[in-house]
């Protein structure tokens, strides 16, 4: 992360409660993560029988015509996936802390309370929430489009193709937009008002302030707020496994690295589990997660250094 | 709060717009979750053919939550969901933030490969180790016990934990625990110390830590299916039911209750912390 | 071994959660769970088979335990590598509790003596290749066919029920054409329903059964023939009767739609029976007929459902007795009667109390029998047919692929892996 404001003193000797704070976490995290997941990136790199397979079932996970193409169905889809997630979850979170942290806005920690809310809750029940919302069944979505005018546009869109990701993406959008939020705020929060009260003098008008002062003053925000979704993003499972099942239909074109590992590793239905290609796409969704927050630590470490020499 | 005069002079034009626009979005957020919670208390035909209505005389019962009542266990499900959330959270706070302390207040022979080790848990989903981490759990007696989730949470927590904490404790200003010492505080006072500022941190941790472990389904699902927690026993309650529409409705109000009263509780500790514990 | 070191390593920190409230089930010595995806099935296991067995076995406590179908495999898959299954397993047909047994998961049970109660054909779904070992205790087939709603069918003057696919599309189509009603009642979102109540259902009897099955196993067939370019052509064509916004229809909206007497038709499985008739419908079962034409027909009659025995249980002397009352003539009563839709395996005849369910059973005496032709060994490699079915049957429906594309995308990902030997 950001290199730190005031860099902690060199201490002459390292005293031995150092290891006291350390230790407890360290063993913690080391038992119960680090280990089973390079077993798990071991598994990758043998065959199902236990020979050393080198980076073959790699190979065969980008380039063999019977795992490729859902392979790079997945990364495209959660591209789209990330993609929705970055134009209209973070910018619509971002708005809405500008509007909360207001300085004369009235009932603020209702409006707070109530946006957050769906981010408490849990994802299968968000699904299950959605699922019957858009029924053609139930047909609420239907009536309420009806109600304003656009009863015509009315589609299943959870089994349409096309559609079917983008509104998957919007349930999730809808659930987490609370999180950016809340992160934005905390940090237009911490911006002293004299600076803002200054500009406001000076005649500035808000999307001024916003401009010249606010956005960049959160900038490093914006950063940790597009990491976290990233992350988050390329290890979504638990919605589109709820909404559209293990098969991401129609058509796969739901289909994540989330469930695409599920599918792999556990098998589905009459297909067997294959820890060896599960182990690989893991392996894959790793080393996408690890680029990318490279790219990230990059940028933010060049990022603060041309801001605060 | 600051600003306080401006309070009085009423609502302005531009304020009426902010209120329209955060006003729509509310009920965007919170419309989904209201009409479940409404047509959970309705008869079967009302849902289908006025799901909009508020029950009425004639249309409300409680035939969803009497089938709950029947064949759900949310009593126990929900006992094991709060000793779980609240151990992990427990051990979360408290060993994330000794670690973070130790990695952002001391200058030692690889603390920041350290600060890197653990940082990489933040990217990396720990359900990728199932297989692995079952066989760990197994061999130490942990499946089927709550304890064994709350080590596995704890794991896959302590990353942002540390991550989050130690970057609030660096901007904590080293005068403080100078002044400390020279008091004579030896270093876990001066940990208390740091912890107390960063309560806001804390805050931001916990409910970063807490939110989903409590709605977690993988975990339970497959390492201690015996002890459900609510996520879990109300997942397969809905598969079960999946066709008796008041149950269903019922179930997915009584999976959500739980988690709102505690967020509208944690949520004024959490915006007091928020706006109250600015590091000046 | 590593596991044993990772295993002391971590014996430290037990000692910090030490004084966390820890929920121990008491350790009955004779407590049995079953493992089954029969999460619908709860209430009568609960309140009818296992008092059943309790009043015979006071010593044995049975749990019955079920996860949602669609997480059944993987979960168990987790639970048997990380310890935690049951003692004992329902069995999918075939090649997935096959590879249980292969990993060693599930035990032998050649030497349970209730297993003489069924037949070959019952036990072909849970044997070894050579067939030298049975690994789990049939219990039940289900049939495929349509179910119809019979207030509907009075009020539309169809007296006559179809035995043939024109037939049933003429009569499909005086339903469409009344306006009342939606003919079929199936959506395509959860797309298995398209493969198994849709392709297996209507195709048994284009393919000609097992014979057709075989075929394609031995490779003497391909599903680029016109059996299975029929098959998926039936289906392009309910595509006028579903109701509007199918493609965004699942199982469980279905079963409602046509529970709440918006839809006259049903393409079912003979398990739908029990809901509907707890939902209070009057309704009867017809099968898919002669739908090739040539004057006899063949159903899907597939073997569904069994028990196995965990071969890691500790109490497998008390499995063992559980599943030798599953092998006998009062649980093959007793689970028939009490899951209507459900026809025991078993040697020893049933009498059936449901008439909807006996209708189903009926057409076993007029049709000849098959199971599904992607169970058997066509799913064992990448892509799996099983699953490819699903999805082309779905698309095909949907529109979005044509029958013959449809089968050569079939053919194609079977070709990928499999070569007949």
């Amino acid at each position: 992360m950001a290199a730190p404001a005031s860099a902690p003193r060199t201490r002459r000797r390292i005293p031995w409660s150092v290891v006291g704070f350390l230790a407890p976490a360290l063993v913690i995290y080391t038992v119960f993560m680090v280990l089973p997941l390079l077993d798990s990136l071991r598994r990758s790199l043998f065959t199902a029988s236990g020979e050393l397979a080198g980076l073959d079932n790699y190979v065969t996970l980008l380039t063999d015509p019977d795992w490729a193409p859902r392979f790079w169905g997945a990364f495209a889809n959660n591209i789209v996936f990330f993609a929705i997630h970055m134009l209209v979850q973070n910018p619509v979170g971002l708005l809405l802390a500008v509007l909360l942290t207001t300085r004369v806005l009235r009932g603020r920690t209702v409006y707070r309370t109530l946006i957050f809310a769906p981010t408490v809750l849990s994802v299968v029940i968000i699904g299950f929430i959605w699922k019957l919302i858009l029924s053609p069944l139930w047909g609420v979505m239907e009536g309420a489009m009806e109600a304003v005018g656009l009863g015509d546009f009315y589609l299943p869109w959870l089994g349409l193709q096309g559609p079917a990701l983008i509104v998957v993406s919007l349930m999730s959008v809808w659930q987490f937009v609370g999180i950016p939020m809340l992160l934005f705020s905390a940090a237009l929060l911490s911006i002293p008002d004299e600076i803002i009260e200054a500009a406001r003098t000076d005649g500035a008008g808000a999307w001024r302030i916003f401009r010249s002062i606010q956005l960049p003053l959160i900038l490093p925000t914006v950063g940790i707020v597009a990491i976290l979704t990233f992350v988050g993003n390329f290890n979504a499972f638990d919605l589109v496994y709820t909404v559209q099942g293990g098969l991401a239909g129609p058509e796969f074109s739901t289909d994540l690295f989330g469930t695409y590992f599920f599918r792999t590793f556990f098998g589905f239905q009459l297909q067997l589990g294959d820890p060896v290609m599960g182990a690989t796409v893991a392996g894959m969704m790793f080393l996408i997660i690890l680029f990318g927050v490279c790219l990230y630590l990059f940028g933010a470490q060049r990022r603060l250094q041309r801001v605060d020499p | 709060m600051a600003g306080t005069r401006q309070d009085r002079l009423g609502i302005s034009p531009t304020a009426a717009g902010k209120h329209a626009i955060l006003i729509g979005y509310s009920f965007i957020a919170i419309a989904p979750v209201a009409l479940i919670i409404i047509n959970s208390f309705k008869e079967r035909m009302p849902i289908f053919k006025q799901p909009l209505d508020l029950p009425t005389a004639e249309t409300f019962t409680l035939a969803g939550y009497e089938t709950l009542g029947k064949r759900g266990d949310f009593g126990a499900w929900l006992g094991n969901s709060v000793l779980v959330t609240g151990g992990s959270l427990l051990l979360v706070l408290l060993l994330g933030a000794m670690a973070a302390f130790a990695l952002a207040r001391y200058r030692f022979m690889g603390s920041r490969v350290l600060g890197l080790y653990l940082a990489i848990g933040i990217m990396i989903p720990i359900r990728l180790g199932t297989v692995s981490l079952l066989g760990i759990l197994q061999g130490l007696g942990l499946t089927n016990q709550l304890a064994g989730l709350v080590l596995v949470y704890t794991a896959a927590g302590l990353p942002l934990a540390v991550f989050v904490l130690s970057a609030f404790f660096r901007e904590v200003p080293r005068d403080l625990e100078d002044a400390a010492r020279v008091d004579g505080a030896n270093d876990w006072h001066v940990f208390a110390m740091i912890v107390r500022l960063a309560r806001p941190a804390l805050a931001a941790v916990a409910i970063l830590t807490m939110i989903p472990v409590w709605n977690d389904l993988w975990w339970p699902l497959v390492a201690a299916p015996g002890v459900p927690t609510l996520t879990l026993g109300s997942q397969q309650f809905l598969g079960q039911f999946v066709s008796d529409w008041n149950a269903v409705l019922a179930a997915l109000t009584v999976a959500m209750i739980p988690m709102l009263v505690l967020y509208v509780v944690f949520n004024r500790q959490f915006v007091r912390g928020l706006m109250g514990g600015a590091l000046k | 071994m590593k596991k044993k070191s990772l295993a002391l390593g971590a014996a430290g920190v037990m000692a910090l959660t030490a004084a966390m409230p820890i929920a121990t089930t008491a350790q009955d010595p004779v407590k049995l769970t079953i493992e089954s995806w029969r999460n619908d099935d709860l209430g009568i296991w609960e309140d009818v088979i296992i008092p059943a067995f309790e009043a015979q076995h006071p010593e044995i406590d049975v749990t019955f335990a079920p996860t949602p179908p669609a997480d059944y495999n993987a979960t168990l898959q987790t639970k048997l590598e990380g310890g935690t299954a049951g003692d004992l397993i329902t069995c999918r047909p075939f090649d997935a509790s096959l590879a249980l047994y292969d990993a060693g998961y599930l035990a032998s049970l050649n030497d349970l003596p209730g297993l003489a109660n069924f037949g070959d054909v019952a036990k072909s779904a849970w044997i070894t290749d050579d067939g030298s070992n049975v690994f789990c205790v049939p219990m039940a087939s289900v049939i495929h066919g349509f179910i119809y709603n019979k207030d509907i069918f009075e009020e539309l003057g169809i007296t006559q029920l179809p035995t043939t696919d024109e037939e049933l599309e003429a009569i499909l189509a005086q339903i469409k054409e009344d306006g009342r009603y939606t003919p079929l009642a199936m959506g395509t979102k959860d797309m298995w329903e398209s493969a198994t109540m849709g392709f297996q259902n209507v195709g048994a009897d284009l393919w000609q059964g097992e014979e057709g099955r075989k075929a394609l196993i031995a490779g003497e067939a391909k599903l680029t023939d016109q059996p299975y370019v029929d098959a998926l052509a039936e289906l392009a064509a309910w595509r006028d009767f579903l109701p509007e916004g199918f493609e965004g229809i699942s199982y469980p909206d279905a079963q409602q739609y046509f529970a709440t007497g918006q839809a006259a038709v049903y393409p079912a499985g003979s398990w739908d029976i029990a809901f509907f008739e707890g939902q209070g419908l009057d309704i009867g079962f017809f099968g898919p007929g002669d739908v090739d034409g040539d004057g006899d027909c063949v159903i899907s009659d597939h073997t569904d459902i069994a028990l196995g025995l965990n071969a890691a249980s500790p109490n497998a002397e008390a499995a063992k007795t559980f599943l030798d009352w599953v092998a006998s003539a009062e649980f093959a009563s007793l689970y028939s009667n009490s899951l209507p839709g459900f026809f025991s395996l078993s040697n020893e005849p049933v009498t059936l109390e449901d008439p909807v369910a006996q209708e189903a059973l009926d057409l076993r005496a007029t049709c000849d029998s098959t199971i599904r032709n992607s169970y058997q060994i066509l799913s064992r490699g990448t892509p799996n047919l099983e699953n490819e079915l699903w999805a082309v049957s779905a698309a095909v429906i949907n529109g979005t692929l044509t029958p013959e594309e449809g089968a050569a995308r079939l053919q194609e990902g079977l070709d990928s892996w499999y070569a007949a030997d």
